[in-house]
């Protein structure tokens, strides 16, 4: 079964933050879920009332409501191996 | 030179102040919170901060017409307007009117990664969102400390509180924020150093297994303000924080007397009774009849159709009813009019701070004239005797200022009475009576006197106080050779003085008799002499008379006798 990831970014205004937390968002994405994932980006500066229904506090914030579970992950998205694990698209490593 | 100066400044830029709400506090604060900053409050967990920070968001809305935004880090809007329903505050009407709104940032730390730099935009735009669509002048933020337990970038945290602080000043809202107590430092994260216009520790203590808050503004910038703890109760109406201890002496005073109900004590007391407004201690030992005095003064007071409230602490308002009955005081009518109003609690049922608070307010409902608290000894239970002391110091103070008159009644365990007896407040109360009971000849009465009465002349006379059916009344105590005497050795005195006033009248009499007796025999024995100087005088008389008469006779004979010779030589001569 194909599964969409469905993925917001919540950002504030055009910040060095937040073009580094879609660029490095869309590479990962590209890498490893080449055509299936929809990322929507969303300005709190322009849509403000949108922060208070994903709880967002901290920008940028990439929220992944599908598939299950919730995840959010805050910051500019360096560490691609906590990317990845937060986004379920690797396992959490066991060893 | 200096301070001139930096008065004339004060007086220009004044700090403006944004009012609480809070029953007190704007009192303690001069005014209420710095408008436009920041305030931090902090205190532990269950000290009252989130309900301080929703009065200070409600209050605002409804009294000042300064709408605001709280916004919960710990509890959902949901809950958070049920749980301060309760306090009568119909938080989800406000929100419908746009004069509040709540906003619940909800951090679920499981579903959160942190990776690389951020920063805290997200709350910002969502706060001046909320601030700008129902353009709000107060902001709560309650707990801000959760962010720190839910992220662990603290070195982000703390650049980006700092620049929360300096944007909500730029906003021009005056915010509340909230902080966990910690144990070094007056909150977990150091919020204080964000914080440094304004800082209010909320205080929660048990003693003695009763709990009393207490607040205190440990900081506050740029203003005057009360820096003791002050104590605060959250009853059915939020927060209320104890009046202040006004901190000179300039109560106004009246010279109208107001009656103690008892006739008598009236008498000794310049024969008007108390002043009005002044503070009275009775005290004595157990079953002295300090309750029965209290009833009559109430009585009296209801009977000038003025108002009374009577805090009893030890029996319950039917029992004093009852008991009072019994001396011919009806208090029951009196209730049923509506001037007298029993308020019984327990000491114990809460500390007493909270008793103050308490009395304070049915005071401000009730709008007596005069107060009863019978009997103060009882708080003892609930607090040291300076706790008492200062506690009643305070109420003595608010009640002058209301010229509201109060008697206390006072247990004293031991018979010396000394000055540490009666919870110290006996220095306080501008007059005391004392009622003790003197044990002799084998029966126990009641003694009174007036140990003081400032402002008055009065008795200094000890007087045996008997409580009978018909009420209380003062008798004189008689003084034997054996010292007072009261009581059936007063009556037995009495009745012993009446007899020895007939004995004396009897004795008089027969005195009086005796003396006339004697002047009558005197008078007979003056009578006598004189019918024997009488016959004496006749018998010298006689004598005398007779004398005389011989004398003359002899006379008469000699000359004859010379006649006779005269005769006899002629004869001869002739011869």
């Amino acid at each position: 079964m194909e599964e969409t990831w469905q993925l917001k970014l919540y950002v504030a205004g055009k910040t060095i933050k937040s073009a580094a937390a879609l660029s490095n968002l869309k590479k990962y994405c590209e890498e490893y879920l080449k055509g299936k994932y929809k990322i929507e980006v969303i300005d709190l500066l322009v849509k403000p009332q949108l922060a208070e229904g994903d709880q967002i506090f901290a920008v940028p914030t990439l929220v992944k409501k599908v598939p299950e579970p919730i995840r959010k992950i805050i910051g500019d998205l360096s560490n691609k191996e906590k990317v990845l694990v937060g986004l379920n698209i690797i396992p959490v490593n066991k060893s | 030179m200096a301070t001139a100066l930096s008065t004339k400044k004060d007086t220009k830029i004044r700090l403006q102040k944004s009012p609480t709400g809070i029953a007190g506090l704007d009192e303690i604060t001069e005014g209420g919170l710095p408008k436009g900053r920041p305030t931090l409050i902090c205190g532990e967990a269950g000290a009252g901060k989130t309900l301080f920070g929703i009065e200070f968001i409600v209050k605002g809305a409804t009294q000042f017409n300064e709408p605001g935004v709280f916004v919960a880090f710990e509890e959902k809007s949901d809950e958070l307007a049920a749980n301060v329903a309760s306090l009568g505050f119909d938080l989800k009407k406000l929100v419908q009117e746009k004069k509040v709104r709540l906003d619940y940032v909800h951090i679920e730390r499981s579903e959160i990664e942190e990776t690389g730099e951020y920063d805290l935009d997200g709350l910002f735009i969502r706060l001046g969102y909320a601030i700008d669509a129902i353009k709000a002048k107060r902001v709560v933020l309650d707990t801000l400390e959760n962010l720190f337990s839910s992220l662990s970038n603290e070195a982000i945290l703390r650049a980006e509180l700092r620049r929360l602080f300096e944007w909500l000043k730029t906003k021009g809202v005056t915010a509340i924020v909230t902080g966990e107590k910690g144990s070094n430092q007056l909150t977990r994260q150091g919020l204080e150093e964000y914080v440094s216009d304004c800082v209010i520790l909320l205080d929660h203590r048990v003693q003695n297994q009763i709990s009393t808050r207490r607040l205190r503004v440990i900081k506050y910038r740029g203003s005057m303000h009360g820096t003791n703890e002050y104590p605060f109760l959250i009853d059915n109406n939020g927060i209320s924080v104890l009046p202040v201890t006004s901190l000179t002496l300039e109560n106004k005073v009246s010279s109208q007397r107001v009656s103690t109900g008892i006739p008598s004590l009236d008498n000794m007391l310049g024969g008007q009774g108390f002043f009005k407004g002044s503070s009275i201690l009775v005290s004595g030992t157990a079953g002295t009849g300090k309750t029965s005095i209290a009833a009559h003064f109430a009585n009296a007071a209801c009977m000038r159709r003025e108002r009374c409230i009577y805090f009893a602490f030890e029996e319950s308002p039917e029992q004093i009813i009852r008991n009072m009955k019994s001396i011919n005081v009806n208090l029951e009518k009196h209730v049923k009019s509506g001037l007298l109003k029993f308020h019984a609690s327990r000491p114990t049922l809460y500390g007493l701070e909270m008793h103050l608070l308490v009395i304070y307010k049915m005071i401000q409902e009730f709008k007596p004239t005069t107060v009863i608290l019978d009997p103060i000894t009882n708080l003892v239970t609930v607090g040291t005797v300076s706790d008492i002391k200062s506690m009643l110091m305070r109420l003595i103070d608010y009640l002058q200022k209301e010229q509201i008159t109060v008697l206390f009644t006072a247990l004293t365990l031991n018979t010396i009475i000394n000055e540490n007896t009666d919870e110290g407040v006996s220095s306080l109360v501008d007059a005391w009576l004392l009622v003790r009971d003197i044990e002799f000849n084998g029966e126990r009465n009641r003694g009174m006197y007036i140990m003081k009465s400032r402002g008055m002349k009065h008795s200094n006379q000890v007087r045996e106080f008997v409580i009978n059916d018909n009420g209380l009344e003062l008798v004189d105590v008689f003084l034997g050779p054996e010292g007072v005497l009261t009581g059936s050795a007063r009556v037995a005195h009495q009745l012993m003085e009446k007899t020895e006033n007939a004995l004396k009248a009897f004795s008089l009499n027969r005195k009086d008799r005796e003396i006339e007796r004697k002047s009558s025999m005197l008078e007979a024995k003056i009578s006598g002499l004189r019918s024997e100087f009488e016959s004496v005088k006749d018998e010298l008389n006689r004598i005398y008379q007779e004398e005389e008469l011989k004398q003359e006779v002899l006379n008469q004979n000699r000359e004859a006798m010379i006649n006779l010779r005269k005769e006899k030589v002629q004869q001869s001569t002739k011869k």
